[in-house]
């Protein structure tokens, strides 16, 4: 069934992966640099100059690249079969694809050729190459369209089921594009008005500080963008994987509004050491960033108690003995219940992360890389891994190549990432140790950084192990002999109870209205301040790599 | 209305608690303990910053710490690819310090070891925080925003001498 949209979702994840494993590829030799291996100098036979160009790789990427094009695959998937209704506008899905494809070889024709060293935050002054300006935004502008593309299909169902409820997955996946398509003005600002035309030599100067007030508009919203599509897993297809049932389905629901509502006010967290932000802004964004864990909490209740529910379904008894009985040799399933564990590890540093005051203590310190692979590097990443275990199989019409090489895949990365993420968050915390560093030659790196070192290497080294044993199952898996005898369905899980959600849960007009109006209140002030006092005096550099 | 469990319910009602005890923590520490973040100073133009004669960080760097009152101090100090200009700052144990940087050209970072300093230091803008000095010692200052490929370089000192 939808024979085009499974073509289509095999090309976004197949773009993607490639794009994880170049840029994966990267990660264990930066560890191996910071115990002083540094493999680098033998790369400039490969075209790789620099440390901090294989760091702008790994980022862009595994960051932007690998999660927007598994994401944009993957719902427009979900969206299809929840809804059971194909795509109204293949078309348009198609060009985003395209657009997609072409921005990224725009973005990465530079980057290759050290013409765009600026890592994936690219600050302003630092100025790379205009294509890869122009085609970062290309790959968000395809996002957009791909967006529209799930947004006229979810219309087109709805004018044909009238009163009928939206199931919860294509519910889901649609907010999620409508966040990012909200939250994505402020990179679009910062690129088309500051960034582009500066880099053209249109202008002559720039304001860093509002560079970076739009780029954060759109950094936080963009980590539920990669979220959000593992939360539409965990609620929407693993409580089925376990053998049990949504526990609370309206909930559900109101989480996804809840992170419409609340993604995009927050951005200012990321600047709370930005010199020209007034401190009471910054203290809006600290409470609003509170408030947004409360659907991360409710997330926590609802998905284990449905895990619980497949558990003793599954003949498990007792206070925790439902654990053992769930699924785990199934890998897809195991893959994301151990994502979810390293998250809610990553969760609570996130509550320190936001927390005004212990910011200062963090902030850019080897504690935040720490951070963040513990959240988009493992919740993230190893969901979709356990997301890719049935749908590359369904998509190739294909058996997956290997239960067991994929059982091994997901216990190493939960050994390796909470060694590598061990390592890191304490050398941040009580060392300060600087992030985005090549610490192996660093003056100041001191002895006592060793140990923790050592072992955040150690940990690199099983991921980039564990990143083997998951592209050999995907290839074996793709160019398998073997086809299925019969076809995978999508992982749909039903709710317990069968009262719907109410009416206030499937309208969009005041979700939408009160996403805007909170925007607008967060960050009205603080843009009219900084626009009213631009500073557009930077020059930009681009010999500094 | 909608159903809600109520277990989930007390759930709710729990974490919403915690995280108001958590948000209290955290105004309170900000507010009644005088605990300081960057806060806008003024905004320049980084192509003049260092010329002599326009701005505290054009005068020359020897003259750049400047004794106030009796152990209290100012220092301005200028970011560049890949130095901090001064790198080396001394100053008597028990003293108050107010540091004033800025950059010449790119984004820089500058978080002092043993200290709650810590900022982004930008061009076109000035980032003030205080700091007092109870231990003799040396402290780091370093660098964390990327500034390009001699990065890792760029870090200076502050001696608290007793
Ligand atoms: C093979 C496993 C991986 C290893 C060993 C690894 C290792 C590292 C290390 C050591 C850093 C810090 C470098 C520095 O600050 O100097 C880093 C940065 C980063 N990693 Fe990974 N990583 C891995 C996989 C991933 C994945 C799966 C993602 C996301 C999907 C990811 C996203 C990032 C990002 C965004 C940065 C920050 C880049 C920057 O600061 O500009 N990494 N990685
Ligand atoms: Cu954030
Ligand atoms: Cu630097």
């Amino acid at each position: 069934m939808y024979a085009g949209t499974k073509k289509l979702t095999g090309w976004y994840l197949g773009v993607g992966m490639v794009a994880l494993f170049i840029g994966g590829a990267l990660g264990p030799l930066q560890k191996l640099e910071h115990v002083g291996i540094n493999v680098y100098p033998a790369l400039t036979n490969v075209g790789l100059n620099s440390y901090y160009q294989g760091l702008t790789i790994h980022g862009v990427l595994n960051v932007l690249v690998w999660t927007t094009f598994f994401i944009v695959g993957f719902l427009t998937f979900a969206n299809v079969h929840s809804l059971k209704r194909d795509l109204t506008h293949p078309k348009l899905n198609w060009a985003s694809l395209i657009i997609m494809i072409v921005g990224l070889v725009m973005a990465a024709v530079p980057v290759l050729l050290n013409l765009a060293t600026v890592l994936f935050t690219f600050y302003p002054p630092l100025m790379a190459s205009p294509y890869y300006y122009i085609g970062l935004t290309l790959v968000v502008i395809g996002s957009w369209v791909g967006g529209w593309g799930m947004f006229l299909t979810y219309r087109a169902w709805r004018k044909e089921n009238p009163g009928v409820q939206t199931p919860l997955i294509a519910l889901a996946s649609n907010i999620t594009m409508a966040m990012w398509q909200i939250a994505t003005v402020g990179i679009a600002a910062e690129m088309l008005w500051l960034i582009i035309p500066w880099s053209l030599g249109l202008v002559d100067g720039i304001d860093p500080q509002l560079a970076r007030t739009f780029f954060w508009f759109t950094g936080h919203p963009i980590v539920y963008f990669w979220l959000l599509p593992a939360y539409v897993a965990w609620y929407g297809m693993v409580p089925q994987q376990a053998g049990g049932k949504l526990f609370s389905e309206p909930m559900a629901r109101l989480v996804f509004w809840l992170f419409l509502l609340l993604s995009i006010p927050v951005g200012l967290h990321h600047q709370y050491l930005d010199p020209s932000v007034p401190q009471g802004w910054k203290v809006v964004h600290a409470v609003l960033t509170y408030s947004l864990f409360i659907p991360s909490l409710l997330t926590a209740f609802n998905v284990i108690a449905s895990l619980e529910l497949g558990g003793r379904a599954r003949g498990g008894t007792g206070l925790l003995g439902w654990i053992r009985t769930l699924p785990w040799d199934n890998p897809s399933f195991t893959a994301q219940n151990l994502a979810m564990i390293l998250f809610a590890f990553g969760g609570i540093g996130g509550l320190t992360n936001a927390s005004y005051n212990l910011n200062l203590v963090i902030h850019n310190t080897m504690w935040v890389p720490g951070h963040f692979h513990l959240t988009v590097g493992s919740g993230v990443t190893l969901t979709f891994f356990g997301i890719a275990y049935w749908l590359v199989p369904k998509l190739a019409n294909k058996p997956l190549f290997s239960n067991k090489v994929a059982l091994w895949q997901s216990w190493t990365w939960f050994v390796g990432m909470l060694l590598m993420s061990n390592g890191l968050h304490i050398l941040g915390l009580n060392f300060g140790s600087p992030r985005r560093t090549m610490l192996g030659v660093a003056p100041y790196a001191s002895a006592d950084w060793q140990p923790l070192l050592i072992e955040a290497a150690l940990g690199g080294i099983i991921l980039g192990v564990s990143g083997l044993l998951f592209y050999t199952n995907m290839l074996g898996t793709v160019f398998s002999k073997k086809t299925l005898t019969e076809e995978i369905e999508m992982p749909v899980a039903e709710p317990l109870e069968a009262h719907p959600a109410p009416a206030w849960l499937d309208s969009w007009r005041p979700w939408v209205v009160a996403t805007l109006v909170l925007i607008v209140v967060s960050y009205g002030p603080i843009l009219v301040y900084l626009i009213s006092n631009l500073n557009l005096t930077s020059p930009g550099f681009n010999k500094l790599w | 209305m909608m159903h809600i469990d109520s277990r989930e319910r007390n759930f709710i009602i729990g974490t919403t608690i915690l995280l108001l005890i958590f948000g209290a923590a955290v105004l309170v520490s900000s507010f009644a303990f005088g605990f300081q973040v960057p806060a806008p100073v003024e905004r320049i133009d980084p192509k003049v910053v260092a010329t002599p004669g326009q701005s505290p960080w054009g005068d020359p760097v020897a003259e750049r710490l400047r004794e106030l009152a009796p152990n209290k101090y100012e220092v301005y100090i200028l970011a560049q690819a890949w130095a901090f200009q001064p790198n080396q700052i001394r100053v008597p144990v028990g003293s108050t310090v107010t540091f004033y940087l800025t950059s010449k050209d790119v984004q820089h970072g500058f978080r002092l070891d043993g200290t709650n300093i810590n900022m982004m230091v930008l061009p076109g803008e000035v980032s003030r925080l205080t700091a007092t000095f109870d231990e003799p010692g040396e402290y780091n200052f370093i660098c964390h925003e990327y500034c390009g490929v001699g990065h890792h370089t760029m870090y200076g000192q502050l001696i608290v001498e007793p």
